[in-house]
């Protein structure tokens, strides 16, 4: 029996949401909107951290706190409502050029320190708010506004750079499977320590059909591998297809030729600290691979909101200064009190302050 | 009874000179401390190199510490030194333009050599005819070779021998002036704790630094110098950055409130993010950031989340935080920005004191975009600038920014310590009624928002850099926002209530009235007093309230003949002041070296303007 009993509605403010028709904001909104009915925690105690870009928006069109911040900072921003409130359940929104490119200090350092928040990367690999322009996770060679011949320059891949930066919880996602991000979103929600999800999300205006060869649903399970805790890593219309390591490399094997049995095929298990394997699943690109869909990683490590509140109460609990007069008479004082000295004047009231 | 010269003085500044490594900050702070505990109003003032080891033995390693202390109220640290202590001839060179005529130089003859004058690039194998010395007290102190002496019996390798010098010549200072060395023996005893051979041969230095004073006491003149006749009550050393430091723990305790500081290390701020650090014993959560922007985007996040948050930089770290100040001025949410200001422009001077951030604090951001502007101008009032900050953008829902500087937040004065009941109250302005909340709905006299934070029920708002209407949504309204422009105007404006009037040192109409502001009050107030003292009619009206003025400042103004603004920039103050208080002329007196004003020279350049 869940405590609050609310509904993705509840998570709706009355604000009219402006993103353009057809954009995959919306999907990813409802995902959202229902994780959170279903997390079961009070609804005042959401704050919505976003930075600057079409998804941005979001906390607009949340009914909780929310604060549209500047671009590339919300996830400082957010890393410092956190800290100082713990109870919070903080949720940030970024884009690829808002996480990557102008906050990309913020975002590695975010992870670094392993601050319990919520992140979802909405990557449509192109700038949408300014209208067109490559982003960091633009594939070498595209055509944009700002790149008529083509940009000369390499992408990030967010999972490396998440796993890069020690991170704990990586997963991705597409827009148009609405019910597996809700489920990685639940995941993510869940995880002790920075979760980043990656949803690849589709931009109609400028770069409309850009994750489109991946998310078409049509081949779906051909194009795309489901990864599960427990679970072998195993995709393909018929279920016959799976991941191996050979050499040292994964490989996409088929059950039932040369002997691979499912007992060959690699278990997913996001929970070991195994970078190796988890980037090379994470790098899996089409045609050679499937691409890596659900949590990738997810291990545990200490909680930089959590690790403050601790040592401040582990000082607590031995101080010898517990408030500000006995702070101020602390260490090396004297105290004046000769013959000719004067009466001591308050500073506010030689400053004529008025109270 | 001793048979030296004794000289009784009613105020003597000393400077410590050495190299970078050669421990002359600590010297300099131990006799200020020992000085301060026997009674003496002092002034300090650390003068560092940027580089933390620069080449030993030149002129550009030299790092000095200037002391005042006296038998009243002493408000610099002193234009000229009475007393140098020099470990080298590089210090010397460094130092002859600072020495009182006359003066004593006190120095180690060991380091005469050779290949020291030629590092300190002096041309003959006599600095003081060359420096034109001839006419001080030298007294000449092997202090390297009686150090290693001293230090003969103990198993020491060189490199700590030679750490034990600074404590030869504290020592002797300590006998010259008379002091005490209880306080520096304890101090000695708990920093070396681990170490007690260490700890030893400071101790044992230290004292045969003392008794050699004794045994020459021929050749060194004796000083005395009297208690000063203060305030009652319970004193301790403070320098601007703690001072500041500790004002914000004093506001979040009486607003109730727990204090964030999100903050990047920067000289010469890094000391407050390092002051409050320190403070997890009451409850102060510090944020190291990964950068400048993150320092202030994490103290807006605390703030946004209900906490007193502040973040404290330097002229190029203000820079850079500028964008998101400008978030804050949006969304209207309680920080406090500290800038110890240095040397600019770009990485300029770090280490010396300049005000040249002025115009980039009022004006340096896009849009139009007010806050509240104030400076400390004493390293102790830094505790109540700081505080006072933290007051007003609390209650007035508004980012403050506190101006200090580097000769503040390294400089040390006594300070007597308030008890806490002796600060106003501090009302956050927190949300009470989430019937009647909407994010930009304002008090009607103070135009202050109310403050609702996530965990309050019933309050949930969005909040951002967007321009938005009362009820908290975005709005591209060209009426809405030329109203909003004008209301965050007229929010700032309205702080003038709650600050104090102008008041001025002196009488309230004159020839002359001394304009200053910040850090150099007391460069300022000494000048003026050696006016007054002379019969000019010469009054000072020094600014701790920038941005707003107080209200009676063109009042007060209008009762002098001439008004001269002296600032450490080209004009930064009287120029604000040519646009908000017009119709006057201003003269100024500027001064962009890096060091604080000399009262010499403020005297000097009244003189010139009473005459003119």
């Amino acid at each position: 029996m869940t405590k609050f009993n609310y509904t993705a509605k509840d998570f709706k403010s009355a604000a009219e949401v402006r993103w353009c028709p057809g954009c995959g904001d919306y999907a990813i909104m409802n995902a959202v909107q229902k994780t959170m009915a279903d997390m079961d925690i009070d609804h005042k105690d959401f704050a919505v951290i976003s930075g600057i870009g079409c998804s941005s928006r979001f906390p607009y069109y949340m009914s909780t706190y929310g604060f549209h911040t500047i671009h590339g900072r919300a996830t400082a921003i957010a890393s410092g409502v956190k800290a100082a409130n713990p109870d919070l359940t903080v949720w940030v929104i970024t884009g690829d050029g808002d996480s990557l490119a102008i906050g990309g200090n913020h975002f590695i350092h975010l992870v670094r320190r392993n601050i319990d928040l919520n992140l979802i990367l909405f990557n449509n690999k192109i700038y949408g708010l300014t209208k067109g322009q490559y982003s960091p996770t633009s594939d070498r060679g595209v055509i944009t506004k700002t790149s008529p011949f083509g940009t000369i320059e390499d992408s990030f891949v967010p999972g490396q750079l998440v796993l890069g930066s020690r991170g704990t919880f990586f997963a991705r996602s597409i827009d148009n499977n609405v019910k597996h991000t809700q489920e990685v979103l639940a995941d993510a929600a869940q995880h002790k320590g920075t979760s980043v999800v990656e949803v690849l999300q589709n931009c109609v205006i400028f770069n409309d059909g850009i994750h489109d060869f991946v998310s078409d649903p049509k081949f779906r399970s051909e194009r795309q591998i489901f990864l599960r805790k427990g679970q072998p890593m195993i995709f393909g219309e018929q279920e016959d297809k799976g991941l191996i390591l050979e050499n040292g490399r994964l490989k996409v094997v088929k059950i039932g030729e040369n002997g691979i049995t499912r007992d060959d095929i690699l278990v997913h298990n996001p929970e070991e600290d195994n970078l190796g394997l988890q980037v090379a699943l994470i790098n899996m690109s089409l045609p050679e691979f499937p691409v890596a869909m659900g949590v990738i990683r997810s291990v545990e490590a200490p909680v930089y909101d959590q690790e403050m509140k601790k040592q401040i109460e582990s000082v607590q609990a031995k101080r010898r200064v517990t408030c500000m007069d006995e702070l101020l008479q602390s260490g090396n004082t004297w105290t004046v009190d000769g013959e000719n000295c004067s009466e001591p004047v308050k500073f506010f009231n030689q400053k004529c302050f008025e109270n | 009874m001793k048979d030296a010269k004794v000289i009784e003085l009613e105020e003597v500044a000393i400077r410590f000179s050495g190299d970078s490594g050669d421990g002359m900050q600590l010297t300099g702070t131990l006799f200020s401390d020992t000085s301060a505990l026997l009674g003496n109003d002092i002034s300090t003032f650390p003068d560092y190199p940027s580089e933390i080891r620069a080449p030993q033995g030149t002129v550009g390693g030299v790092s000095g510490f200037q002391v005042q202390f006296g038998k009243k109220k002493i408000t610099t640290p002193g234009d000229l030194a009475h007393v140098l202590v020099a470990m080298n001839p590089a210090a010397i060179k460094a130092n002859a333009a600072f020495m009182n005529p006359g003066g004593t130089i006190i120095f180690d003859v060991d380091s005469f050599s050779e290949k020291n004058f030629e590092k300190a690039q002096f041309k003959t194998n006599d600095p003081f005819a060359e420096l034109k010395l001839e006419d001080y007290v030298k007294i000449p102190v092997p202090i390297t070779s009686m150090t290693k002496e001293s230090l003969k019996d103990l198993e020491l390798d060189n490199k700590s021998v030679l750490r034990c010098k600074n404590m030869f010549a504290l020592g002797l200072i300590c006998w010259m002036f008379d002091r005490p060395l209880d306080y520096i023996e304890g101090f000695i005893q708990k920093k070396f704790g681990k170490k007690p051979v260490i700890a030893e041969a400071n101790l044992k230095v230290l004292h045969d630094g003392y008794n050699y004073g004794m045994n020459i006491q021929q050749a060194t003149p004796q000083y005395i110098v009297h208690p000063a006749p203060i305030e009652k009550g319970i004193y301790r050393n403070v320098n601007g950055n703690l001072a500041t430091a500790w004002g914000f723990v004093a506001a979040a305790e009486k607003a109730g409130l727990d204090l964030f500081i999100g903050s990047y290390p920067i000289t010469p701020a890094t000391d407050v993010l390092q002051a409050l650090a320190e403070r997890k014993d009451l409850g102060v959560k510090s944020f190291q950031a990964e950068d400048e922007i993150a320092g202030i985007c994490t103290t807006i996040g605390a703030a946004f989340a209900g906490h007193l948050a502040v973040t404290s930089t330097s002229g190029p770290g203000f820079a850079l935080k500028s964008e998101a100040l400008g978030l804050s001025v949006m969304a209207e949410l309680p920080i406090v920005v500290v800038n110890v200001q240095r040397g600019g422009p770009s990485t300029g001077l770090p280490t010396k004191t300049e005000q040249s951030d002025l115009l980039q604090t009022l004006y340096g951001r896009n849009g139009e975009s007010p806050l509240v502007v104030i400076a400390a101008s004493t390293p102790s009032d830094c505790f109540y600038y700081a505080y006072l900050s933290a007051k007003i953008a609390l209650e007035r829902m508004v980012p403050v920014v506190l101006l200090t500087d580097g000769f503040l937040g390294n400089g040390s004065e006594p300070w007597r310590v308030p008890t806490m009941d002796e600060l106003p109250p501090i009302t956050p302005r927190k949300a009470t009624n989430p019937e009647l909340f909407k994010p930009y709905l304002r008090d009607p006299e103070t135009l202050a928002r109310e403050w609702a934070v996530p965990g309050m029920e019933g309050y949930e708002h969005r909040i951002g850099g967007l321009e938005k209407n009362a009820a908290g949504a975005v709005s591209h309204d060209p009426e809405n926002h030329h109203i909003n422009t004008e209301i965050r105007a007229a929010k700032v404006e309205k702080v003038a209530d709650m600050i104090p009037e102008l008041e001025l040192d002196g009488e309230p109409e004159g020839d002359l009235l001394v304009v200053g502001w910040g850090g150099t009050y007391g460069h300022m107030i000494s000048s003026v007093r050696v006016m007054q003292e002379a019969g000019k009619k010469v009054s000072l009206a020094h600014f701790n309230y920038i941005k707003p003025l107080p209200k009676n400042t063109a009042e007060v103004f209008s009762k002098f003949k001439k008004i001269v603004v002296c600032e450490l920039n080209l004009g930064q103050f009287a120029s604000y002041l040519r646009d908000k208080v017009p119709g006057l002329h201003y003269y100024q007196v500027n001064k962009m070296k890096g060091l604080p004003f000399s009262v010499h020279e403020l005297v000097e350049n009244f003189e010139k303007i009473l005459e003119a």
